[in-house]
């Protein structure tokens, strides 16, 4: 595969071989890095972060993976002050911007606003979130995490718990976990079970796959418990939202059940579902995990950019 | 004397076995009202054997392609396409889903790019037994009564 000039926009435009591919380059850089604290594989290439939703680590890690390959970075953080307010459509921004930079990085509320950016521009897009459809290059950091931890991810007993309907990023990771020999378990309330079309997806691709919503009962089993955020702003309705709010809460005393070498994620932010008490135990993994997204991040560009 | 009041053409499209009603949104899927473009000869409502009534669509001066043809398989997936040469049947094919829709169908996301930006919306065709369709834009699945409602 010929990685120059690729658009990154769906984990499901990914076979296993590409993901591999990304987390084998990703883990050459960790390691340059660790040697020589930066690298400069992107000297005098711009990168273009355009972004019409709120973050703080997507952006930032984009920003400081392409800082770390000797590149540099325009853009925004809020569609505030640009012509979006103006009433600027999203093709023009796009048009124009690629104009400025080599390679451009979108977050935008609306799904498929990532796909139809990258129709529009000839220099690569990179999705970092569109509206509740995907986060691809979240779901190839979680895969980095688990890999880098555990030294592989065929054989894990991974946990998705909390907002499996409406989070976007348990969606994608579950289908990239699809492509390894793992054993899934769902744990939600009844109100965000993860949509019936994945989970049949995922057993039709010989998953095994648990639906429960018994957290307590279902830690000793796991490898991996991937914990997510109920998403207030994602609800259509704030009654639906009341009815789940603090579900679940992953503490010291529930964790005293789990395997030793079992690990906590998060794709952050968190709100109350860890206690930051278990910040300080063997089982977090969150922080290493927000590490993560550096490699990641620094292997997308530098291949779209056809400068690894 | 049925067969006399939709009138025979010598040259063009016949497309038959439309099911009834469904032959204005056929004529405007295939763009048929485009002024370059043949006349049209529509009949609705004509007894059937296959179907009990029928709509028939004849475009005189025309030769539609299997491919062009097939963009109306989602409205009317039971009609029968005829190409006609001089006054004879040269070519006979069913319509089929096509692997991708395109511009036809409207996607029932309501956050997704494609009703809020200058695209045509676009659909690939995950099954054809049941239909499924999935949003080439937002990836959101969509089935039949979705599909029919936004047609």
């Amino acid at each position: 595969m010929d990685w120059k000039g690729r658009d990154v926009i769906s984990i499901r435009d990914f076979s296993k071989e590409d993901i591999e591919f990304v987390l084998g380059v990703a883990e050459r850089l960790e390691k340059e890095l660790k040697e020589k604290g930066s690298l400069d594989y992107a000297r005098g290439k711009i990168l273009a972060t355009l972004f019409f939703e709120p973050s703080t680590r997507t952006r930032l890690s984009f920003e400081s993976a392409m800082h770390r390959l000797g590149g540099s970075v325009i853009g925004f953080s809020s569609t505030l002050g640009t012509s979006v307010m103006k009433g600027e459509n999203l093709a023009d921004t796009i048009r124009t911007v690629e104009q400025y930079s080599d390679v451009i990085v979108i977050r935008h509320p609306m799904e498929g606003a990532a796909r139809l950016a990258a129709e529009l521009a000839e220099i690569p897009v990179i999705n970092a979130g569109d509206g509740s459809n995907q986060h691809p290059t979240q779901t190839l950091l979680d895969l980095y995490t688990i890999r880098r931890t555990f030294g592989k991810i065929d054989g894990l007993k991974i946990g998705l718990l909390g907002d499996l309907k409406y989070g976007r990023t348990v969606h994608s990771l579950a289908e990239a976990l699809a492509f390894y020999d793992v054993e899934l378990y769902l744990i939600s309330p009844e109100l965000l079970r993860m949509p019936k079309h994945i989970v049949e997806e995922l057993r039709e691709r010989g998953v095994k796959v648990h639906e429960t919503t018994n957290l307590e009962g279902t830690i000793p089993e796991l490898d991996v418990l991937y914990v997510t955020r109920i998403q207030k702003e994602r609800f259509p309705d704030e009654e639906e939202y009341l009815k789940v709010k603090g579900s679940y809460q992953v503490n010291c005393e529930l964790l005293k059940n789990a395997r030793e070498g079992m690990k906590v994620m998060h794709p952050l932010p968190r709100v109350d579902e860890i206690h930051p008490e278990v910040d300080k135990s063997e089982h977090a993994l969150y922080f290493r995990q927000v590490f993560s997204g550096i490699p990641v991040r620094m292997a997308l560009l530098g291949l779209t950019l056809g400068v690894l | 004397m049925s067969e006399l009041k939709v009138e025979v053409i010598p040259d063009g499209t016949v497309i038959d076995h439309i099911p009834v009603g469904k032959w204005l949104k056929v004529v405007e899927i295939l763009g048929l009202t485009n002024p370059n473009g043949g006349t049209l000869l529509i009949a609705s409502n004509v007894p059937s054997k296959k179907l009990g009534r029928k709509d028939i669509v004849k475009v005189e001066g025309r030769y539609l392609s299997e491919e062009e043809v097939n963009k109306i398989a989602l409205v009317a997936p039971s009609a029968t396409v005829n190409i006609v040469k001089d006054y004879k049947i040269v070519e006979k094919f069913k319509v089929a889903i096509p692997d991708e829709i395109v511009g036809i169908l409207k996607c029932p996301n309501p956050n997704c790019v494609s009703n809020h930006e200058y695209t045509k919306p676009r659909f690939r065709v995950e099954s054809r037994e049941p239909l499924k369709l999935r949003c080439h834009y937002c990836e959101r699945t969509i089935e039949w009564d979705e599909i029919l409602g936004n047609l």
